[in-house]
């Protein structure tokens, strides 16, 4: 496969999420995007297709949400009401809250290529004869919201935006909003209260957000990447956009690797690239001095994945091989040098901050989870305190909680649990961390961590 | 009522972007903030006045997001990213650095008013970490002899 996107000799219509990027990266413009053929999917949408046509192109491409949860993209946009008889106004929102630690692909997608965002919201607002776009952007994104004012300045000036799009009859706009802040914010329905400004918890479900969503009326939401799919899709068609990956879920997506390798990042590369690819060659491998121990593949609500694993395809399909999940993508390396309980603890506390407080086991069951590995990181420890983490992660499973904070925040738990139980039984055996690097919040006066000499390749 | 009339221009132009003006309040809080740094009580009552919500739902609201200042803070905002990404590049390195040059613990505010130092969950660049934020400016990666230069650009 010469033409791989990613590899040398691929072109550059091969890589639909970064080709109108500019190589001085700054966003690019209408006319960047224009030149690189953008706008067109809009234009054939308008100009060639009824509305369900396009979201039956968007369902026979297999496009899965890339917010995490993976639901086919299409199928959630054929449930909106169609039609005169239709609530209105209907609503696209975009998901840019992106606050799950170790994902950072949307930042990167938004403020280098802000038309492909707009274009993929109008083509949903198309197939779903929606009138308003909201994208739901979170407080520290103050070059996205730039970079995405800048775009919806140009497209309203241009006719790609606003009444009458582009003489077609359709009308369309987006606004801008962004939140107050806080990781609940980003579940549907919690952004949904949030956009509203209620108290932003999540809402029971039914009604789904395709029939009583935004202000009670028909919601799409979804993830910035998945609207970014979507214009090439409708442009190039479903055989071309299946041909782009190497397993059969079609496309490419921006994938990301941080951690202590050489060139940390994101890549637009084929759905399906094996992990130890994206590691080992687009990321320029491990620097010298530290070896991969494990990856979480998506973000921390995802489960690690351990270094004798890491030929695993990533894709949707395939990573429940290795008992995760593909998540948002983006990977974050575990070194050898760096403790697994520490970081476990550390996503915890996030969890735990973070937990909206609705429903008992996740205000309450984090909170203990979190103490307890705290214990056993500063050699406080019990014999008999991993049974009753292990005994937690089952409290918080999915049919005990109100929504999906607290069952993604026990799978990097429980992972770590699985690969590494001498590293919890050693902490508890010798009373505390054996690792340097090992304090994720202790006071600075208190924090060993703090004295110690900045290892190797932290500059 | 204390809005200045550049407040109220501005409260107006937001509230056409939501379908009533109850729903404009996470956003009009935000404007109102812009301006002032934070939201004191006063400010807070005359925003249920304005926008026809009571203080109570407006507190619902401010005192739920973690970018909303109840209390006075400083001129800049430094917000240093904790999320495990950032934490095995060397947050506690980086975190201790800033708290060094700034003179104050997480959560507080220099005495000249200068900065108020906060954490923050992950900022996006893990593959720029350990990564700082300084109002609206992303750093990263970060070192610790870097942190002197970086907040003496603030004034
Ligand atoms: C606690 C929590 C936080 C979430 N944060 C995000 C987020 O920041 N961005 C996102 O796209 N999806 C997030 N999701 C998933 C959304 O609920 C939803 O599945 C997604 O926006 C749908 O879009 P997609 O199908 O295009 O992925 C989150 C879910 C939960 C439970
Ligand atoms: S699981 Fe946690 S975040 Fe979700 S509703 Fe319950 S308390 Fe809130």
């Amino acid at each position: 496969m010469s033409s791989r996107p990613g590899l040398p000799g691929s072109s550059a219509e091969d890589r639909p999420f970064t080709r109108a990027m500019r190589a001085d990266g700054r966003p690019a413009t209408l006319d960047d995007y224009v030149a690189a053929g953008g706008y067109e999917g809009l234009r054939r949408a308008v100009a060639e297709l009824k509305p369900p046509e396009v979201t039956s192109l968007v369902t026979e491409s297999g496009l899965r949400g890339r917010g995490g949860a993976g639901y086919s993209t299409g199928r959630k946009w054929s449930t909106m009401p169609l039609g005169p008889d239709a609530p209105r106004p209907k609503y696209i929102v975009c998901n840019a809250d992106e606050m799950e630690p170790g994902s950072f692909k949307d930042r990167f997608l938004m403020e280098r290529n802000p038309h492909l965002l707009l274009e993929g919201m109008l083509l949903a607002g198309f197939a779903t004869e929606a009138d308003e776009g909201y994208v739901f952007l979170r407080a520290q994104y103050d070059a996205s919201y730039a970079a995405l004012q800048g775009a919806i300045g140009e497209a309203r000036e241009r006719g790609y935006l606003g009444e009458d799009i582009l003489g077609s009859g359709f009308s369309f706009d987006i606004e801008l909003h962004t939140s107050i802040g806080r990781y609940i914010c980003g579940e549907a329905s919690a952004m949904l209260n949030a956009l509203e400004s209620q108290r932003p918890n999540p809402r029971a479900r039914p009604p789904h957000m395709t029939g009583a969503g935004l202000f009670s009326r028909p919601t799409v939401v979804n993830n910035v990447e998945s609207y970014m799919a979507v214009p090439a899709i409708v442009r190039h068609g479903v055989d071309w956009w299946k041909g782009l990956s190497i397993t059969d879920e079609g496309g490419t997506k921006i994938f990301g690797v941080a951690g202590r390798v050489a060139n940390p990042g994101c890549f637009e590369l084929p759905m399906g690239v094996p992990m130890r690819e994206l590691i080992e060659v687009h990321a320029g491998g491990m620097l010298p001095g530290y070896a991969l121990r494990a990856v979480s593949p998506g973000g921390a609500s995802t489960s690690l994945v351990g270094a004798h694993e890491i030929d695993v395809p990533l894709g949707f399909a395939t990573m429940g091989e290795v008992h995760s999940r593909l998540g948002t993508g983006t990977l974050v390396i575990l070194d050898d040098q760096t403790c697994p309980v520490g970081m476990t603890l550390n996503m915890m506390q996030f969890f735990a901050q973070e937990s909206c407080g609705w429903c008992t086991p996740c205000r309450e069951g984090l909170q203990w989870m979190a103490a307890l590995l705290e214990d056993i990181e500063y050699g406080r420890g019990r014999p008999g305190d991993l049974e009753v983490l292990a005994e937690g992660t089952w409290f918080m499973e999915s049919d005990k909680c109100f929504c999906d904070l607290a069952p993604g925040a026990t799978q990097p738990l429980e992972s770590a649990l699985r690969l590494f139980p001498e590293e919890f039984a050693r902490h508890i055996a010798d009373g505390g961390c054996p690792y340097r690097r090992h304090s994720s919040d202790a006071p600075a006066a208190e924090a060993p961590a703090a004295e110690a000499p900045v290892l190797e390749g932290t500059t | 009522m204390s809005f200045s009339d550049e407040e109220i221009r501005q409260l107006d132009a937001i509230i056409g972007h939501y379908p009533d003006r109850r729903a404009a309040a996470a956003t009009a809080m935000r404007v109102v903030q812009a301006r002032r740094r934070w939201l004191s009580d006063d400010a807070l009552a005359d925003l249920g006045e304005y926008l026809g919500v009571t203080v109570a739902e407006l507190d619902g609201i401010a005192t739920f997001g973690n970018m909303v200042f109840r209390k006075p803070v400083g001129r800049h905002i430094v917000l240093v990213c904790d999320s495990f990404a950032c934490w095995s590049l060397g947050y506690a390195e980086l975190r201790a650095a800033v708290e060094a040059e700034l003179g104050v613990g997480m959560g507080q505010t220099t005495e000249d008013g200068r900065f108020t130092l906060l954490p923050i969950v992950c900022l996006g660049a893990c593959d720029r970490g350990p990564a700082m934020m300084v109002d609206d400016h992303l750093h990263g990666p970060v070192a610790p002899d870097q942190v002197a230069e970086i907040l003496g650009g603030y004034s």
